[in-house]
Order: C-alpha cells, then structure tokens, then sequence
C-alpha cells in the first residue's frame, strides 16, 4: 500500500515461552517418547522452533493404560460436579495463558495473532467453560437418566486449529466422564503439549489426558488400540476412510469430522458489501485452512460482476505477512507439502480454463506463503470445484434461480456448511431446509459457539460436535 | 471535485446514472433497489478496522493528516464574533509554538458569522464553510433555505453544509429531496455543497445509503454525517456505509465525492480509525482534505496533544494547548 504505511505491531515471541524440547505427556507426567523426535517449524520462516519427543506404538499402550486405570479408579466415579469443578479450572487457566498460548499457536501453525488470540484461544476456554456446565447435568440432556460414558476416547486432530480441535475434542470427553488419548497433528504439536502443563497446573488426576505427539503412524495406532472404547477424528476425508474401516465391525464409537467444499450462496437481493465481507471471511480466515471454508463463491449471475468488481477490491486490501503483527490478516501456509497441494490444484485451475485472479499484496520472501487467489468462470466439472483445497483459493461459479443454487450447492460430495446471502427471511428458511450441510450460515460466514452443534453430511463424516448433540457421540445412549 | 458549469445551475447527474433521477418512480425504484446493508456485518466491519495498528510514523503522518482534514466549528447560540475570530486564530496557527504544524481545512459557522471568519482568514487557504438551509432542523420553506444559503455564499462562505429535509425522506419523497439538494446546489454557485444527511434521524443503514446516493445524485460535493445536534452523530459503521457510497460512486461515474462525519469524534485515537477507514474501505486517493473532513470542535486540541506527544516524546496536558 502507499501513503499510509501502518506501523508494524508484532508480538514478542518471548511471550510464547518456547522451549527448545518438548516431551510426550502420558499418566500425568512428561515422559521421554520412544518414537523419533521430530523437529517442527515456524511455517512464517522455516525456522526450527522446537525439538519434540514422539511416542511409538508401545507408548501408546502405555497411555491408554494409563487413561484406562484413571477412567477406572478415579474419572468414571466422580461425581459430575467435581469434574466440572476441573473443567472450570482448566478454562481459566487457557484464560490465564491466553498471550502465550496464542503466540505459540501463530508461530507454529502460521496463524494470524489476531485470529489465534481473539478466536482460537478465547473459544477453546469458551468450550470447557461451557461443557463444565454440563458435567453434572447430564441427566438432562435428553439421554435419559444417568447416561454413562464409553471409557478411553482416542482422538486424532487436525494442525488447522490445533489448541480449538483438541478443546472441541477433550472438553466434552471429560464433561460426560470419558477418559483422553489424544495425539496432535505432527507440524503443530506444541500448544497440546502446552496443555498438558494446564492439565497438571489443575491438577487434573493423572492419566485423564494423556497427549502423544507423532505422526500418522501413532494416529493409527490410537485407533487401533484394543481398548480404546471410542474415536474421534477431525483431518482428511481420505484418512477418515481409512479409520472408518479399521473402526468397522469393533464396537468402538466412531465420530469423524472430515473435508468440506462449502457453497457460499449470494443472491441478487443479498447486502452486497457485507457479502463481500462473509465471503472474504469465508476462505481466507486462517488461510483458507478450514474444513467449514466457503469455498464454492455461488453468485447470482446479475449481480456476479458486481460482487467480483467488490471481492477484488476488497481481496486486495488484504494484509499478508508476519502472522506475529496484529495488522497482519493473512498468515503462512502450516507446511510446505500444504503449500504444494494448494500450488498443484491451482495450476489445474488454470489447466481446465479457469480465470485465475491473484492479490497484488506482496509475498515475503522466506517462508511458507500463498497469495490470495479468486478463480472465476469456474464450472461444476472442473477439480477446484469439486475437490477441497485448503487454501486461500476461491472457486466462484454462477447460477440464476433459487433452484439451481440449491442443486449446485448440494452437487458435492461433501456436506459440512454452507452460506446464504439474502435479505430475504423466507428463501433464507427455504434454502436452509434444501442444503445438505451441517451447518447454514445466513447472511454470516464461519461463526461459532460451543452450544452450536457442528459436523457433516455425506464425506464430511458423521456426529455432531458441540451443543447437547455433541454430548452424545461421548455417552452410552 | 465536480466543477459547476455555470452559476446558479447544478450539474447534470452523470450519464450512467441520469436515468435514474428522471422521475419520482424511477428514483424510488433505483434507491430501494439499492444492496441492503446488514448491520451486525457492517459493524463488525468498522470493529476490526478500528484495531489496525498505526504507531510512530504512521501515527505522526494521521495525526497531522487528521489536523489537515478538521473543519473547526462553532455553531452555537452564543457564538459572537470575538468566538469565531478565536477561532480563526486557532485555525491558522493550530499549535503557535509549533510552525510545522499543518493548518486545518476550514472554520464551520452559522451564516451570519461568515463575514467575520472570511475576514479574520483573508488570505489564507483556510476555507470558510457556513451550515445553512435553517440548520439544525431544517423545517423551514425552501424559499428560506435557499435565502440561508444564497446569504452564506455573499458573505464570502466558499463551502455549504446544508441539511436534507429528513421528514420528507422518511415519508418516502425522495423527488422532493432531490429537487431540493439541487436547488441549493444550484444556490451555492461556485461553493462546494456538503449534504447533511442527519443519520441519527435515519435510524437504519439501508436509510443512510439511501440518502448518500440520493445526495450525490443530487450534486453533492460531500455527504456529512451529522449536524452534531442529534444523537447519535457520526459513527464508524454509518461512516463506513457513506463510505462504500463514495467508492461506489466512483465506480460508476468517475467521479470524486468527499465524506465528511461530524459529531462526537473527540479524540486523535478515534480520528485515526476514520482513516483507516477512509483508507480500506473508500480507498487511498481518499486520504486528503479535498474528500474528507471531520467535523469538529474538541478534536483539534486532542490531535495537538497527540502531535507534541510524538513529537516531544512526552505528554504535555491540556494547558499547553489553546482554548478558544
């Protein structure tokens, strides 16, 4: 930009507290994991941050003893206030932590500060404060009295929102009684392991969260353990295949939460600038690194060159760089490998005709980084709209009636949310019920509370997360 | 700025747009067709912009930019020509201990404390504007209004704030609106017209849109929030849908219409977020006095204590700053 030069307005790393190794937590302690240690990076500068110690396969069974023997003796017997009582403790002490947590999850998922601190972090509390509600409630979800919990989850998530999927997953595990192993994805393990300390900074009885971090291969061996009672996985459509059939014919409980291709619907009649604003929030929040990201732009053909003209002025102002500075509203892509999916899909993009449009904001040089990119004249055949991308990659297609906007809506095979922009009330009710989503946005875009139910429909994977649904997929019901 | 093709006539709406002021149907039609504004997404909007950091150069550079862009007003009951001379006085040497301090845009008064300011500013380019048309309320007959403005123009005003006829818009007469904007327009002569939409009264963003394309339709050279009499005056989010009209305008015609809050902005802190504003949603070319003014009379002194706080590496207090 020209004469109006913001200031650089980057948190000190210092507050972030990193340390130069981090180790596996299993029955209450830090241990020394037997797997590889892996070294993970600072996506916004290739840096190493940390080295971090792995589990292996046996450390796994280690940690599901140990959650076994606290579901056992402790957890599983106390009475739902006093587990309430640790949930309560470890939402405020995310509070607490919040600076430092905040600038850890930027520097090791490239993360805007001002997305980790004023949505990651504040949410991730908001999701044990609101399931210690719950805790010794139970009877009143609607699951008829003294519902009971499964046992040992295991749980696999995902490096997009690496402290909000663990909150998302342990919160209502521990509020319905379950015990946690849970294993972090392999480029974003430090703000998990942080977590741990919170955990014994609560107090929390040993072996209740036990956290491995690893790669695929420890993720696997989660969900093959024999005594796990259920599984909860948030990543990949393609992994989440692959757990569902070692899950299939075990009775271990199965919740998956996997890709998405949103549509984003504007009508004719929609409140055009604050349209821009969702769709703009849609896919670049986080780099587009959103499984619920809209982003399919569906845009009525009368008003298509309108909102284009708007999108590409307002995707121009968009501030990409140093996810440290708070001015910063685009971050680092997490990995390299990520940083050649979104590379690979875009050149088909342009290989199968589409219109690519690039934001002239500049690209630092070092570290992982993608320009935010709106492909228009894009068509339901092509693979940008048809395969998720996880990136700030917009595919824009167009449509004229409501009917049609439903059908290429729901021309998917994914199913996790979708938008719609109208100052209609009534198409909005109409649409809602015709979209095959799991969550409808209306004249909004990715917005969320604990008490909202989310999860998908069709490869989006199945169970709900979140609100009195969610509490089921930990209950015996 | 649109310059007027000659006197006492308002320039033609633009071609891509002169359809659409033909009659009073074809206006409804183009205003109501308008895109809505959703006010939960708009707010949200001016909230985030409103966190953008601006430190150091770049507060130093707002600062003075802000000082540069401040219509120093008085519009009281009580004002007397001793008032405005002061306040002249102020608008041209804002910070007398301090000559790199900028001047401000103009000095804002009631059309009988023109002749004074005009006197007291000769030969500078501090401008005179005069709000006009039966200011605050407007309710008074058009031959009055246009008399208000006629006598603020032969007393030396170079700038009008006139205020819409708000009843009239809320009843849906949009024409008579129109009619009247351009009637004044055409009164001002060679004047620069700021059209107070008095947003407060409007009550919705989808009323404050409408009358910011009503206005510029009309010949406008700024659209302004507030007459500062009612509350609430300027806000960010209203600010950001005027805003939008002016980049929008822009879009369509090629032409360059200012913005101008006024009203409750008191602070250097809360004047820097108009600019980011200004800045992200309008556009850069908009950063300059000729598009963009606050309207203000206790803004000044907070820019000046901010300015010395940069620049002497202190805070100095409110005694070290004029009171006029």
């Amino acid at each position: 930009m020209g004469i109006f030069e913001y200031a650089p307005a980057p948190e000190s790393r210092d507050i972030a507290n990193l340390k130069d190794h981090y180790r596996p937590f299993i029955g209450g302690e830090f241990v020394d994991g037997s797997g590889e240690p892996l070294k993970t990076v600072n996506p916004a500068t290739e840096e190493i941050l940390a080295e971090v110690g792995t589990a292996s396969v046996s450390d796994v069974d280690t940690a599901v003893r140990a959650a076994r023997k606290a579901y056992d003796t402790v957890w599983s017997k106390m009475p739902g206030s006093e587990r309430a009582k640790y949930l309560f403790r470890i939402a405020r002490l995310i509070q607490e932590r919040s600076r430092e947590l905040a600038v850890l999850e930027s520097l090791d998922n490239g993360k805007p500060i001002k997305e980790s601190r004023d949505s990651d972090v504040p949410t991730a509390a908001a999701h044990f404060f609101y399931h210690a509600g719950w805790a010794d409630k139970l009877d009143y979800a609607g699951y008829g009295p003294n519902p009971k919990p499964l046992g040992v989850a295991g749980q696999v998530i995902p490096w997009n929102f690496p402290l909000l999927m663990l909150a998302w997953k342990i919160a209502p595990a521990l509020a319905t009684g379950n015990t946690v192993v849970l294993k972090p994805a392999e480029t974003t393990p430090l703000t998990a392991l942080v977590f741990a300390e919170i955990c014994q900074q609560a107090e929390l009885p040993p072996g209740v969260v036990n956290i491995l971090p690893g790669a695929g291969d420890i993720g696997a061996a989660v969900v093959e353990h024999g005594d796990v009672d259920k599984i909860a996985f948030t990543g990949s459509t393609e992994v989440g295949k692959l757990i569902q059939r070692t899950v299939a014919g075990t009775r271990k409980k199965l919740t998956l939460e996997l890709g998405g291709k949103a549509a984003n619907v504007v009508f004719d009649d929609a409140p055009l600038d604050q349209a821009v604003e969702g769709i703009v929030n849609g896919i670049f929040f986080n780099q587009g690194h959103v499984c619920c990201a809209g982003s399919r732009l569906l845009v009525q053909e009368s008003v298509a060159e309108e909102v284009m003209e708007k999108l590409r002025y307002r995707v121009s102002t968009l501030r990409m760089g140093d996810p440290l500075d708070k001015n910063t509203d685009i971050g680092a892509i997490n990995s390299a490998e990520q940083l050649a999916k979104i590379r690979g899909l875009v050149e088909s993009g342009d290989a199968e005709g589409a219109q690519r449009w690039t934001s002239p904001c500049p690209v630092p040089d070092r570290g992982f980084f993608f320009a935010p990119t709106v492909f228009s004249d894009v068509h339901q055949s092509m693979r940008i709209a048809r395969e998720e991308i996880f990136g700030p990659v917009l595919s824009v297609l167009t449509f004229r009636t409501p009917d049609e906007a439903v059908a290429k809506a729901n021309n998917t095979p994914y199913g996790l949310s979708a938008g719609i922009w109208t100052e209609k009330g009534s198409r909005i009710l109409w649409m809602a019920n015709k979209l095959r989503a799991g969550v409808v946005w209306a004249n909004t875009f990715n917005r969320f509370d604990p008490a909202a139910p989310f999860g998908g429909y069709q490869e989006s994977g199945f169970g709900r997360e979140g609100g009195r649904t969610g509490l089921e997929a930990y209950l015996s019901v | 700025m649109t310059t007027t093709t000659s006197p006492n006539a308002a320039p033609d709406t633009p071609a891509p747009l002169a359809d659409v002021t033909r009659d009073e149907a074809s206006l409804r039609r183009f205003l109501h067709g308008l895109p809505g504004v959703d006010q939960v997404g708009v707010e949200q909007r001016a909230a985030a912009l409103g966190t953008r950091s601006i430190k150091k150069d770049a507060k130093r550079w707002a600062i003075d930019t802000a000082i540069s862009m401040v219509d120093l007003t008085t519009l009281e009951g009580a004002d007397t020509r001793g008032k405005v001379r002061g306040l002249a006085a102020k608008a041209l040497r804002p910070d007398p201990e301090r000559q790199d301090c900028p001047r401000v845009a103009a000095v804002c008064v009631y059309p009988d404390m023109v002749e004074a300011a005009v006197d007291a500013l000769k030969g500078s380019a501090v401008h005179v504007a005069s709000v006009a048309t039966g200011f605050p309320s407007g309710r008074t007959s058009r031959e009055v209004k246009l008399a208000d403005t006629r006598l603020a123009v032969e007393y030396g005003a170079d700038e009008v704030d006139m205020v819409i006829d708000r009843g009239a818009f809320l009843e849906g007469r949009y024409m008579d609106v129109f009619d009247e904007i351009r009637a004044i327009k055409a009164a001002c002569g060679e004047a620069h017209l700021k059209v107070i939409l008095e947003t407060g009264e409007l009550a919705t963003y989808d009323n404050v849109r409408r009358a910011s394309w009503l206005a510029l339709l009309a010949g406008g050279d700024f659209i302004k929030t507030s007459t500062g009499k009612v509350s609430p005056a300027a806000t960010l989010p209203v600010t950001h849908v005027m805003l939008q009209a002016v980049h929008d305008w822009h879009e369509q015609t090629g032409e360059l219409r200012g913005v101008k809050p006024a009203g409750g902005i008191r602070t250097a802190k809360d004047a820097i977020k108009y600019l980011v504003a200004v800045h992200e949603v309008a556009g850069e070319q908009w950063l300059t006095p000729n598009l963009f003014r606050f309207g203000a009379s206790s803004l000044l002194n907070d820019l000046l204590l901010q300015r010395r706080t940069q620049v002497d590496g202190h805070y100095s207090g409110p005694d070290y700053v004029t009171v006029d």
